[in-house]
């Protein structure tokens, strides 16, 4: 074990709100991970125990997750392989409410004495912290769904492919961006398998295998003379698919505007770095922005991460509440703007939705971590705030009485809690294409691909960067340009969303890695739209010489 | 397994070693138990316990290496996982960046186990947390916060016949305290391997004072300001010259440390003559481990003398390559400071900022280390040498490397906790000119 492990392993590792991938589990043979382990028929012996331990200590809830969590992680530069990890994280976090007041502990001894020590442990916490407890925790109701069993709907499970074939396509990706004058390249592809056996005291028993896969890379270009140099990331999304995302289908890829490819539902990761290679050297050698206000037209790769951060975390009602407070902070979404019904969160053309179902997204599962099946609801309608993210012990405060069903956990060993569903924008009702939006641009910018974010702790003021970024003249493009990022009020700029392109335009971003808590957990998240424009935000210049 | 002592982990390593049938090996053990109180809503909303220990071996074929992780320590368990590592090692391509495992090395006594820190019991967690609501309550505010303390070993050999061992305690406590009202709101972070000289109630009270100061804040306009900087805020953004200190990354053109031509400034004046910036794992305010996870010693390393980039850090396969010293990346960072204190620092001042923290701190240029973020939880307007009024948020654009240049007077180092990265530091607040605000945030 590092020395940096044994700080993650005794809690003080760090926590930022896009969180670094941190330690998976333990390391495994690959084989390994094709190994089922335990069957449910055994998971639900075990999770019996538990259920039974606790329900004699007066419990009156109780919710076991039997979690085995695999990660495959291969990473190269350049000509070489810089590490294959397999990793396999297993174990049991039991959850209990005694006295009105939460209790959880955790164990990787998944055998009846582990189950009984823990469920015992974790009535002892709950116990101990009912003195503090102020108001007892209240469930939303939700139905005993008995045995059933949920799996993403992939084609090509990518911890079957071997090795190799991984470490061939990385390589193969590489040569193409060294060949077309990337001065370096780092590249990767992550796949992540969640095997998820959730028992509850109420009845049901869910077995759920959900896969997760994020291919990409970085592409550098030095300018050794000046001491200068861009990097290009790639163009894929994280996916909640299977190694089909892989397969390069022309019918995926997009002509964009400014001569560009991007990807829809399958990648071709050895072009996109060829290009990242040749507009790597272009970004070094674009024209400086000119700050002042702009109108942007914002591609699907680049607005994801807008949304995320300016609606789909000041939507999650636990910040509203305050309970995230003391990290990432609260929202200005307050309870009385959602009461008064009419409060203008965007323009009457925005419409956004939260989401825990849609097919090859991230945040899609049948059920979620406390056994609450998986639904789509309106969050901003018709540029109206309508409702939150919620979970079975808050949704009550906001007067439903169903859980919207978006609680998560990252692992068996940390305690699950709200996190954000899939937030997305609905695409325009009229049709429109990105070249057709541009058309229609006086002067502006078109953003394509995430990159620097940032904003305030209760989510009114962002300031975004990104990859590629084209300069809109009297409707065409007039070249890209450098050093741009846009700077605005959350309200403001939804209000300024003047067009949105039609669904053909509507693709899904995301991040494997959205942080929240203490301890931190990651959570991963997509989040959809068609290209989409805001009226006059500003734009600053972000060059400087040191 | 409770935690090993030194002769128990030496004794078990040894056997682990034995197993091996590969050209080398290294094996890591290491463990502990951490705990946390999560509150919010002047409640408590989570808790937990952890305990959780593992071993890693890598084993080594030439340059072919495969490494295996176990957490189960019985003789059957411990030969698998060995035979495991070996297999992986069988199957993996060369690594042409793999350096042979270093030979016995020597290190001095550690400093960064306290045993009152790992003698701590439920019922003491839990009276630091109540005290810290007790002052929220009686000062009609809201307290959300987060107390976590940990107690661990760590010890590694190889088939060199290195061997090193440690043991470390650690406590980081923080708490955010909101009026009623939700229009004023203050911080405090308090971090110490000695969870004796943590103060909750102390904290919580700076944190009150802070939330209570800030009701009523006024608008005044973005621009280039002289700011006070608390430890604090200062911490999220010089953590990122060290975060960026890697001397490959330099060597390879893409750093802020990158020079024209392809030279890196490493023994150049890159920031004010007044900073200093060492790593020291025996100083008695920041103790930290006396070696890294692949056995190197650490040392006192100076890393900005007098403004001049001293030392960059080094993988052991990128100094061999350059044929320099591997001076490993550090643990803890320490600047020096001066003897005034914050007040006397706002006394001096004719017009600026205090600003008490920074959030959500982002690259937004690596090349000249632009970074962009916000003042939370408190900030100020100074004026002839007072505080007259609370203001509201500020977005920063602003590079430390810049700040570091602008810098006006350093007060007394004193030990905070980076809210980004979570890491320990000990250092002075800091007054700077021409930090650049740039726009407002109506953020509490």
């Amino acid at each position: 074990m590092k020395r940096r492990d044994f700080i993650q392993i005794a809690g003080m590792s760090a926590g930022a709100m896009i969180l670094p991938f941190t330690s998976f589990g333990e390391s495994v043979d690959p084989m390994r991970l094709l190994d089922p382990l335990m069957d449910t028929a055994e998971k639900k012996k075990l999770a019996d125990i538990a259920l039974n331990t606790t329900k004699s200590l007066g419990a009156t809830y109780t919710d076991v997750r039997i979690g085995r969590y695999l990660n495959q992680f291969v990473s190269t530069r350049e000509k070489k392989v810089q590490g294959i990890a397999n990793t396999e994280s297993f174990g049991v976090g039991i959850r209990v409410i005694v006295n009105g007041t939460w209790g959880f502990a955790a164990t990787n001894n998944v055998t009846a004495d582990g189950m009984k020590k823990t469920a015992e442990r974790a009535v002892a916490i709950a116990k101990a912290n009912s003195k503090f407890q102020k108001q007892p925790v209240q469930l939303a109701p939700t139905p005993a769904y008995g045995e059933v069993s949920w799996k993403t709907p992939i084609k090509k499970n990518g911890f079957e492919v071997p090795v190799k074939e991984k470490v061939d396509l990385l390589m193969a990706t590489n040569a193409r961006a060294l060949e077309k004058g990337a001065s370096f390249i780092n590249s990767q592809i992550f796949m992540v398998n969640e095997q998820k056996y959730f028992a509850s005291s109420e009845g049901s028993y869910i077995d759920q295998d959900i896969y997760r896969i994020l291919p990409g890379f970085n592409v550098t270009v030095t300018d050794k003379a000046s001491g200068t140099f861009k990097n290009r990331s790639s163009f894929s999304s994280p996916v909640g698919m299977g190694y089909e995302y892989l397969d390069a289908r022309p019918e995926d890829k997009i002509q964009s505007p400014g001569d560009i490819i991007l990807y829809n539902k399958s990648y071709d990761i050895i072009e996109d770095a060829g290009m990242a290679a040749e507009q790597a050297k272009q970004i070094l050698a674009a024209k400086s922005v000119e700050p002042g206000k702009y109108d942007l037209v914002l591609e699907p790769s680049h607005l994801w991460l807008t949304i995320h951060e300016s609606v789909g975390h000041p939507t999650e009602l636990d910040r509203v509440l305050g309970y995230e407070a003391n990290y990432a902070g609260t929202s200005f979404l307050t309870l009385d703007k959602w009461q008064s019904k009419n409060f203008k969160f965007g323009s009457e053309i925005v419409n956004i939705k939260a989401d825990k179902t849609e097919v090859g997204s991230l945040g899609a599962v049948g059920y979620d971590d406390e056994g609450v099946k998986c639904k789509q609801w309106d969050i901003i309608k018709d540029g109206v705030l309508v409702n939150y993210q919620a979970i079975r012990d808050q949704v009550g405060i906001i007067g439903q009485k169903e859980s919207h069903g978006c609680c998560y956990s990252q692992s068996w060993a940390d305690v699950q809690f709200q996190r954000m569903a899939n937030i997305s924008l609905q695409p325009g009702k009229n049709d429109l294409t990105p070249a057709q939006m541009i058309a229609g641009v006086e002067k502006g910018i078109y953003i394509v691909k995430d990159s620097s974010f940032s904003i305030d702790q209760q989510r009114y003021n962002f300031q975004f960067g990104g990859v590629l970024f084209f300069e809109i003249k009297e409707g065409k493009i007039a070249g890209m340009l450098k050093d741009v990022a846009y700077q605005a009020n959350t309200q403001d700029f939804w209000n300024s969303c003047a067009a949105i392109c039609d669904k053909r335009d509507y693709r899904l971003g995301g991040a494997f890695n959205d942080g929240k808590g203490q301890p931190g957990q990651s959570n991963a998240v997509s989040h959809g739209s068609a290209t989409a424009r805001f009226n006059g935000v500003n734009v600053i210049n972000t060059g400087r010489t040191i | 397994m409770p935690i090993l002592t030194k002769d128990e982990a030496y004794a078990l390593l040894k056997k682990v070693i034995s197993y091996s049938k590969a050209d080398e090996c290294e094996v890591n053990i290491g463990g502990g138990d951490s705990a946390n109180i999560r509150y919010a809503r002047n409640s408590v909303s989570t808790s937990g316990v952890i305990s959780q220990n593992s071993l890693v071996i890598s084993s080594a074929y030439g340059k072919k290496v495969g490494t295996a992780t176990i957490n189960e320590f019985d003789d059957a368990s411990l030969e698998k996982v060995v035979r495991r590592s070996e297999e992986l090692a069988q199957l993996a391509p060369e690594n042409p960046e793999f350096v042979s495992f270093l030979g016995p090395q020597t290190y001095q006594e550690a400093k960064n186990f306290v045993p009152a820190t790992a003698a701590i019991t439920p019922k003491m967690r839990a009276d630091l947390v109540a005290q810290s609501l007790q002052v929220a309550k009686e000062g009609k505010a809201v307290a959300a916060g987060f107390l976590e303390d940990s107690v661990g070993y760590s010890a590694m050999m190889n088939s060199k016949g290195l061997f090193a061992y440690n043991t470390a305690t650690g406590t980081n406590f923080s708490v955010t305290v909101r009026t009623e009202d939700g229009k004023g709101s203050g911080y405090a972070t308090r971090g110490y391997n000695d969870i004796t000289k943590l103060d909750t109630k102390t904290a919580t009270q700076i944190a009150t004072q802070k939330a209570t100061s800030s009701v009523t804040a006024k608008a005044i306009e973005p621009g280039k300001y002289t700011v006070i900087l608390e430890p604090a805020a200062a911490a999220v953004l010089l953590e990122r010259i060290i975060f960026g200190l890697d001397a490959r990354t330099a060597d390879e053109g893409r750093s802020f440390l990158s020079k024209p031509g392809g030279a890196t400034r490493l023994g150049e004046k890159m920031v004010d003559e007044r900073v200093n910036i060492y790593s020291d794992p025996w100083n008695a305010d920041l103790p930290t481990s006396p070696w890294t996870g692949d056995g190197r010693p650490q040392e006192k390393t100076m890393w900005i003398e007098k403004g001049v980039v001293k030392n960059l850090t080094y993988s052991r396969y990128w100094a061999e390559k350059k044929g320099v010293k591997a001076t490993p990346f550090p643990d803890g960072i320490i600047m020096e400071g001066g003897t005034k204190s914050l007040e006397e620092l706002i006394k001096g001042t004719k017009k600026g900022v205090l600003v008490t923290r920074l959030w959500y701190i982002r690259d937004v240029d690596p090349q000249s280390l632009l970074l962009t973020g916000l003042t939370r939880d408190g900030t100020f307007y100074i004026e002839n040498g007072k505080i007259q009024y609370p203001i509201k948020n500020f977005r920063f654009n602003e590079s430390p490397v810049i700040m570091l240049n602008n810098l006006e007077e350093l007060g007394k180092v004193e030990r905070t906790v980076s809210v980004e990265s979570n890491a320990n530091y000990l250092l002075p607040p800091m007054k700077i000119r021409d930090f650049t605000f740039t726009s407002l945030s109506d953020a509490v």
